[in-house]
């Protein structure tokens, strides 16, 4: 346990949807990496069932979730949903992209938990992952 | 859906052998000036360099330790006629209309006609779309240019699992012949040019156009227009594709020389820098990746057999506009001449205008600020001024709230009379290519010139373009300017105003456009009508032609027009190539 409480945030950057536009996710993904956090980037064009598992199959605390689409209302929430279906629900999940600023209180209350919009430094990212995602308790 | 991809399977291939890139022109024997001239005006240079300038050097140092442009050319105090004293006028810079063609690849440019004024619409159903359309050909474009939303781009069609939330998102929601016929309702599509966006399904869209002129009888040869169909820039930049770089690239030679037989009047691809630039590529890289992706379209043509006088005159290309006002211009400027050099001496063209290079032009929209929104007005504006300043033949310019969603109607109205008003106000528009013979400009064309084919060199030296993708060599050049302008930004090294500068709080909201999931739910239940209502065996045995032509290596666009004259799907082609060839995936590396 205690081992598990200090050890390095695990960071899953993924790209939900059809859209191809990586540069956030890469740059975001560099940045994580760059402040300490272990980061695994799934690749383009992942369904929430994909991200949901590569959430679990590497143990991650935190999920980002990068988007251009305009598709978030639908699979921002769809991810959450497909790690509770998976039974996980202690991994934080955060997200950004092209998104309206009025979309963000429909987002939190699917449960994500932060939104970074465009001009968002990648300093404010790793300073709120700090500040609010908690490396994962082990699994019993 | 079965099958190793044949690309991913095949071991590395050694590139083919590649002629070397056309040299370099520097080094003139002969100078604007006289020797004794010259020797005058270096040294009132040198005068002035330890008078004025040192004396206020020594009161105000400059703002900067250096100065250089976005691609990192350095920018000295100041340039003068000794600096330009290699210059040959007539061998870089000459007139429009002729070889180099750096002025311009008309005589007369905008004395002649104004660019196309040509706006990128596309959203939620093709109705929505089509009324879009009406309303900027009646506010005075005069192109139409089409977004497809994601599944069709990628080849899905909208009651497919993976379109779920996207159906007409960023884009018109595309899936039959049926949704391009009202597309195009009441639009007569032998007097307006159509460009359509679109690069994997390409080969399907353009099927679809062919056969949507003809329901209004409009034979395919007076189609006027442009498919983007760029795959290369997709494995590099954009990343939207069906099959793997190879079969995909084989397609865009298909499109290329079906349209050199059948559709004089069609630009088969649109060589597009654009999505190159806005992954973070600098000026430099866009200009060499962008002319390299058009070289190896070139060779894989000449490679089948067509003769190059045959088709390149219907190649086309696609600039970013970003903020960096000279060295844009001197993009457009280099561009042209680089492309006549090399399909001159490289593929030996000889008809004129094969060596032209025409180019569309889109704003910057990475440049383009969610803070303080309707600052975007004036950065699109002086981007939009530098496209025309380099002489471009189509403008799109972004509207103010592209950060946040598609644009609304008032924001792309804006947005199209910054270009009218740039066209028909500033009087840049009264003399062709007004920058010519500044020493900065012509320097600064130079400098991207050299540093292109620079470049262009190394990726010949991998085997051509094809390669340097698959060995993720723009990728991770693009990746790391990437990196390197963000670091910047948050240094505080780059000034983007009114984000890491001249902030200012609470931003008042702007109205947005929403495309609500009735789209989705509509376009599904049209969808499932028109398969309802075709014939299922046409389908299939059209749908075998396509394969067959997959597999024996013909062109693959003759048995698509017939297949989706019968009404099969946009996904149902893509599923053709998928089984064929296998779906391409590219491996999560940052």
């Amino acid at each position: 346990m205690s081992q598990n409480k200090g050890r390095t945030l695990r960071i899953l950057v993924a790209k939900p949807g059809l859209d191809g536009h990586d540069r956030g996710a890469k740059i975001v993904a560099r940045a994580l990496r760059d402040a300490g956090f272990e980061v695994i980037y799934t690749g383009l064009h992942q369904t929430p069932e994909m991200i949901a598992a590569a959430a679990v199959q590497e143990d991650v605390d935190g999920v980002g979730l990068s988007i251009m689409s305009g598709a978030h209302l639908t699979l921002f929430p769809a991810v959450v949903d497909a790690l509770k279906e998976r039974g996980v629900d202690d991994v934080t999940v955060f997200g950004g992209g092209i998104i309206p600023q009025d979309d963000i209180p429909t987002l939190k209350k699917a449960g994500v938990s932060e939104v970074f919009l465009p001009g968002a430094t990648t300093q404010s990212i790793v300073d709120w992952i700090r500040g609010n995602v908690k490396p994962r308790a082990e699994v019993a | 859906m079965t099958g190793k991809p044949a690309v991913e399977s095949k071991p590395p291939v050694p590139g083919k052998p590649r002629r070397p890139t056309p040299p370099m022109h520097g080094g003139a024997d002969h100078a604007v000036y006289g020797r004794e001239e010259l020797q005058a005006i270096l040294s009132e240079r040198e005068s002035w360099t330890a008078g004025e300038l040192a004396d206020l050097l020594a009161r105000t140092p400059r703002r900067r330790k250096s100065f250089q442009t976005d691609s990192g050319i350095p920018v000295p105090d100041v340039l003068d006629p000794a600096h330009r004293s290699q210059e040959d006028f007539r061998r870089d810079i000459g007139y429009p209309g002729r070889y180099p063609f750096t002025r311009g690849p008309q005589a007369t440019m905008y004395r002649g006609r104004l660019w196309t004024m040509r706006q990128f619409a596309g959203f939620g159903s093709p109705e929505d779309t089509n009324a879009r359309f009406k309303y900027l050909l009646a506010h005075g474009m005069t192109g139409l240019s089409t977004a497809f939303d994601m599944p069709a781009l990628m080849g899905y069609d909208a009651d497919h699992s993976l379109s779920r939330g996207e159906v007409g998102k960023e884009g018109v929601a595309i899936s039959t012949l049926r949704d391009f016929e009202i597309l195009f309702d009441g639009i007569p599509l032998g007097d307006v040019t159509t460009s359509m966006t679109i690069n994997a399904s390409a080969v399907v869209a353009l099927a679809m156009y062919v056969a949507v002129g003809e329901k209004q009888g409009i034979p395919r040869a007076r189609l006027g227009g442009t498919i983007q169909a760029d795959m290369l820039k997709e494995f590099i930049a954009q990343k939207e594709w069906i099959v793997g770089p190879r079969p995909a690239v084989k397609m865009v030679v298909d499109m290329i020389e079906f349209c050199a037989k059948e559709m004089p009047r069609w630009n088969p691809v649109s060589i597009s820098g654009y999505h190159i630039r806005e992954a973070g590529a600098t000026a430099v890289q866009e200009l060499a990746f962008t002319l390299a992706d058009g070289l190896e379209y070139v060779q894989e043509c000449v490679d089948r057999g067509m003769d190059v006088d045959s088709f390149a005159q219907r190649l086309s290309f696609f600039w970013d506009v970003h903020n960096d006002f000279f060295e844009e211009i001197a993009k457009f400027r280099a561009s042209r001449r680089i492309w006549a050099r090399a399909l001159r001496e490289r593929f030996g063209a000889r008809r004129k205008e094969s060596l032209l290079l025409r180019t569309h032009a889109q704003t910057a929209g990475v440049s383009l600020t969610a803070q303080q929104p309707y600052n975007n007005v004036v950065r699109t504006a002086l981007q939009a001024m530098a496209a025309v300043l380099g002489g471009t033949q189509s403008l799109h310019t972004n509207s103010l709230d592209e950060t946040y969603a598609l644009p609304t109607e008032d924001a792309v109205r804006i947005a199209l009379r910054t270009q009218q008003i740039i066209g028909y106000e500033s009087g840049v528009d009264r003399v062709v290519d007004p920058l010519a013979g500044s020493y900065y400009v012509e320097y600064l064309t130079d400098e991207m010139e050299r540093r292109a084919l620079d470049y262009i060199r190394r990726i010949d030296e991998m085997g051509g373009m094809l390669r340097a993708v698959e060995e993720g060599f723009p990728q991770r050049e693009i990746a790391e300017s990437a990196y390197r302008w963000q670091r910047e930004v948050e240094s505080g090294d780059r000034v983007v105003v009114g984000v890491n500068e001249f902030r200012t709080e609470g931003d008042a909201p702007i109205p947005l456009l929403r495309i609500d999931e009735s789209v989705a739910r509509a376009q599904v239940a049209r969808l499932q009508a028109v398969r309802a209502e075709r014939s299922a065996d046409r389908v299939k045995e059209t749908l075998a032609g396509v394969e067959k032509a997959c597999r024996d290596g013909s062109n693959v666009m003759p048995p698509i027009i017939e297949a989706v004259k019968v009404y099969a799907t946009l996904g149902e082609v893509c599923d053709v190539f998928r089984k064929v060839w296998g779906q391409y995936r590219e491996d999560g590396v940052f």
